[in-house]
């Protein structure tokens, strides 16, 4: 660590810090090193022997995980292309104008996560019940298109708030209709925003599970899946497995993510 | 004879603001117009007006004759400068400058070679391929001119184009500016709160106050000639005289305007006040003195490598008479 | 001059379309809003409705259908004990849980904005937001294989010689219980771990914004160190506090899968109204209780908003 001008941190401050961040990511490498864990029946630690062999395992003998991860690939698809339409519409409406019950409606797009998710769920639940929808792949993505939407909207709101209005306006002083301004000023502008946004959202969709729970029937995704295996393990060595290839497959959006916007981020430089 | 633009009793509010409060404001081809003011007095909005950026609230602009009051700025014959400079980040030098060809329609190459044109014009040569954030502030200033001259305007928009610049870069751009303005032998209306810089590159200046055009002229009427007292006090150092000095000074006026530069020192015969130095200011070219009178202050510019007399000092002041203007209203 | 000698410029074609909605605005506004609030109010707004409704709902126990007359005994059924200790629970375990995130999350936000520069600062924030978004699921599995009886907490502590806390802790009532993933102790500890991000992140916007002169100016004027943590630093804090303790307890008071995988059998809100719903079938007595957390929440936020909390979201 590179110590900065003469603000040197307390040595007290620096081992809370850094102690912290321990906490929250020993838990992650140990799911890496149970994976390779050669003992099956229990969690023993230290794990005994080392073995790659469960990879293969799961890779080769169980196509419940693989339908797990298509459909939860397929849902979140879905989910995302909906949320990026309908965040970006709000966020190009809502990010420069001021009118009456505009707070309301920013409100409004953010209580999908602000409530807690079984609110979500429940709520879902009880107007399929209402309106006697029967559980399907389509109310799996119309839950998780609902909390995405406000993930899209905060990555284009951001981009547009720091994009100066003067370029639109320089745009359509040049000759450029509102259409031209659109695809050769607003678009390349806000692009990396809504690939972030896209890929938060995907994330987001693809690990969900109190929602989905509520919404999905029969139909089980990827974290349904890992869920069963939480409550009722039937081959913790896959399930360690697949937590791992989880982790990896994560961490890709969330970092490209970052990267796309990190000018956007207050704290970060 | 057409206008090169036309403002017809225009407003713009916002609310319950008037930003702009009925401007009527006629400018002619070819010249060199500077809206000026402190913030807020609405040259801004009258410049959006023109651009098509803010609509009036009622009244008509006119452009070359044509009522363009509700047209969006795509269908103005006007290009603007802004005041950040607004270049677009996502595109290189070349494709900022060639935009409103590029967005026309133009061919690729017949844009490239325009563009280089262009960058010529403005003295930037051979920076085309480089991003916007590669280049110092001058340069983006350039680059904006040559972005909304390639269009070919009428009439060109300069938002306070040299507000981001240091001093001796600015005084460099306010000569080149004017320079180009002769040799296009286009409109340019210029938008600015720096006294200096209106009187030294218009034609003619229109000075604004709370929404309000006060008074349009040329530099010299503005300056010797104050409409208002606004004016007066806004355009060059004032000494006003009120009250019971307007009386005694300026055969009973309301209110009168003396100049600081206008009054000299001199003998006691023929002098029209004496009085005691308080305080004295060097400005390189000349010194301020602040001068005490009975009942008033009044600043007096001297030369500086003349005899500047000390703070304590007895002076005699000697003025011609039509140093003194008389001055209406309130402003 | 070539450019300007050179063959006019072809006209501007016209756009009506354009120049219809540069004329309107608001309209253009209007018609921008209309897919997402349609999106959001119909759908989501809609779905908290027709929860509302069903709070008011019975149930046929003999049937198992819902029936659609209009009756309190959802509520009444609420006040029963075994009803409100689920709540008190509940609210117990976010407030434990969000103090507890205050906690490890000020020295982590403190050093980030104050001490940390360049390449840290940017490698604390990615470490942080890392788990933050990545899943929660494997974060909670993680754990469970960290507090099993065989499990890695159990052997370090086995290894220092300090089983004998384990035992002492687990031994204790209320909070303890037969292992550490089946005890209360050990539900707190995943809650902790789990919103631990969400706590960090606000309060470390908020301290970013306090300009460094602020803090200098507290040592300067003779402040320790600790003096001008407590009456510069946390003070200014407290917004972003407030922002992150709203994540905390929501998502604590809506968390079901948790309790379910480590802790004891006592329940919380969100596994009673999951049993209700699923296994149970009635809807109407979920949608009641899961009105418990929205009531919690919105006093949470309305007290949060006098506090500031809003500015550092």
């Amino acid at each position: 660590m590179r110590s900065s001008d003469a603000r040197r941190a307390p040595l007290g401050l620096r081992a809370a810090a850094w102690a912290v961040v321990a906490f929250l990511h020993v838990p992650l490498a140990l799911i890496v090193l149970y994976a390779f864990s050669a003992e099956d029946q229990s969690y023993v630690f230290p794990p005994p022997d080392l073995t790659t062999r469960w990879f293969a395992v799961a890779w080769n003998d169980r196509p419940d995980v693989w339908r797990a991860i298509r459909l939860s690939f397929e849902v979140a698809s879905y989910a995302t292309a909906f949320a990026l339409v309908l965040g970006t519409l709000a966020a190009a409406a809502l990010a420069r104008t001021q009118f009456f019950g505009r707070e309301a409606i920013s409100l409004l797009l953010i209580l999908p996560i602000a409530l807690p998710g079984i609110i979500t769920g429940i709520a879902l639940r009880s107007a399929y019940s209402t309106l006697e929808i029967p559980f399907s792949f389509w109310t799996i993505v119309l839950g998780h298109a609902t909390f995405c939407v406000v993930v899209v909207y905060n990555n284009a709101v951001a981009r547009l708030r720091r994009t100066s209005p003067s370029l639109i306006e320089a745009s359509m002083d040049l000759g450029a209709d509102a259409f031209q301004t659109l695809r050769h000023v607003i678009l390349p502008q806000l692009g990396s925003a809504l690939l972030a946004g896209g890929l938060l959202a995907f994330a987001l969709s693809f690990d969900e599970v109190i929602v989905t729970t509520f919404t999905a029937g029969q139909q089980t995704t990827l974290p349904i899946w890992m869920l069963a295996e939480l409550v009722r393990p039937r081959q913790r060595p896959v399930t360690n497995v697949v937590a791992v290839v989880i982790i990896a497959l994560t961490f890709v959006p969330i970092l490209l993510a970052y990267y796309l916007t990190r000018a956007d981020e207050p704290g970060a430089r | 004879m057409t206008h090169a633009v036309a403002l017809e009793r225009v407003y713009c509010e916002y609310g319950a603001v008037k930003a702009v409060d009925g401007v009527e404001l006629a400018i002619a081809e070819g010249e060199f117009f500077t809206l000026l003011g402190p913030s807020g007095s609405g040259k801004t909005t009258c410049l959006r007006m023109i651009g098509g950026f803010a609509l009036p609230t009622a009244g008509r602009v006119l452009i070359e004759g044509r009522d363009l009051t509700d047209a969006p700025p795509y269908a103005r014959p006007v290009n603007t400068v802004f005041q950040d400079y607004a270049l677009f980040p996502h595109m290189n030098v070349r494709e900022n400058v060639a935009y409103g060809l590029m967005v026309r329609g133009v061919p690729r190459a017949e844009r490239a070679r325009r563009a280089a044109a262009m960058l010529e014009l403005v003295r930037l040569p051979g920076v085309g391929g480089r991003r916007p954030s590669e280049l110092s502030g001058g340069q983006r200033q350039r680059v904006a001119l040559a972005r909304a001259l390639i269009n070919e305007p009428r009439v060109l928009l300069l938002d306070e184009p040299l507000g981001a610049l240091d001093l001796k870069l600015r005084e460099q751009m306010q000569a080149e500016l004017k320079a180009l303005q002769r040799r296009l032998a286009i409109t340019f209306i210029f938008v600015t709160h720096d006294q200096h810089e209106a009187l030294s590159m218009s034609d003619r200046v229109g000075v604004m106050n709370r929404g309000r055009l006060e008074q349009v002229g040329t530099p010299r009427e503005i300056y010797e000639s104050p409409a208002t007292r606004f004016v007066a006090e806004f355009v060059g150092a004032a000494n006003l005289l009120e009250g019971d000095a307007a009386r005694r000074y300026a055969d009973g006026a309301a209110c009168a305007l003396l100049r600081p530069e206008r009054i000299r020192l001199g003998s006691e015969a023929g002098a029209r006040a004496s009085g005691t130095v308080a305080d004295r200011q060097y400005f390189g070219a000349f010194v301020r003195l602040r001068v005490e009178l009975q009942s008033l202050q009044l600043a007096v510019d001297v030369p500086a490598d003349g005899v500047v007399p000390e703070p304590g000092a007895r002076v005699q002041l000697h003025w011609n008479a039509e140093a003194i203007r008389r001055l209406d209203g309130n402003g | 001059m070539t450019a300007l000698a050179a063959a006019a410029l072809p006209p501007v074609k016209p756009h009506p379309v354009s120049d219809f909605f540069y004329r309107r605005r608001a309209l253009l506004v209007l018609l921008l809003l209309v897919p997402p609030l349609l999106w959001v109010g119909v759908v989501y707004v809609g779905s908290l409705l027709a929860l509302l409704a069903n709070s008011f709902f019975g149930l046929d126990h003999f049937s198992g259908q819902v029936v659609r007359e209009f009756t309190l005994k959802n509520f009444a059924e609420l006040g029963t004990g075994a009803n409100l200790d689920v709540v008190a629970r509940t609210v117990g375990m976010a407030l434990a849980v969000t103090l507890a995130c205050i906690a490890l999350a000020l020295p982590v936000a403190y050093y980030m904005a104050r001490y940390a520069s360049g390449a840290t600062r940017a490698a604390l924030y990615i470490a942080i937001m890392l788990p933050l978004w990545s899943s929660y699921l494997v974060r909670l599995y993680a754990w469970k294989l960290l507090l099993a009886k065989e499990g890695a907490i159990s052997w370090v502590l086995a290894k220092l010689h300090l089983s004998w806390v384990l035992e002492a802790l687990l031994a204790t009532p209320v909070i303890g219980g037969h292992s550490l993933s089946f005890s209360p102790l050990g539900t707190f500890i995943v809650f902790v771990y789990l919103w631990l991000p969400f706590m960090i992140l606000p309060i470390q916007a908020a301290l970013e914004r306090v300009p460094a002169s602020l803090i200098e100016a507290s040592s300067d004027l003779g402040a320790r160190p600790a003096g001008t943590f407590w009456r510069v630093v946390f003070p200014l804090a407290v917004p972003g506090i407030a922002a992150g303790a709203i994540f905390t307890f929501s998502l604590t008071l809506g968390d079901y899968i948790v309790p379910g995988v480590i802790g004891d059998s006592s329940m919380f809100i969100g596994q009673v109204v999951s049993l209700q719903q699923g296994t149970a079938g009635n809807i109407p007595f979920a949608a009641a209780l899961s009105l418990v957390p929205i009531v919690v929440i919105a006093l949470f936020l309305w007290g949060a908003k006098r506090l500031g909390a809003f500015d550092a979201l």
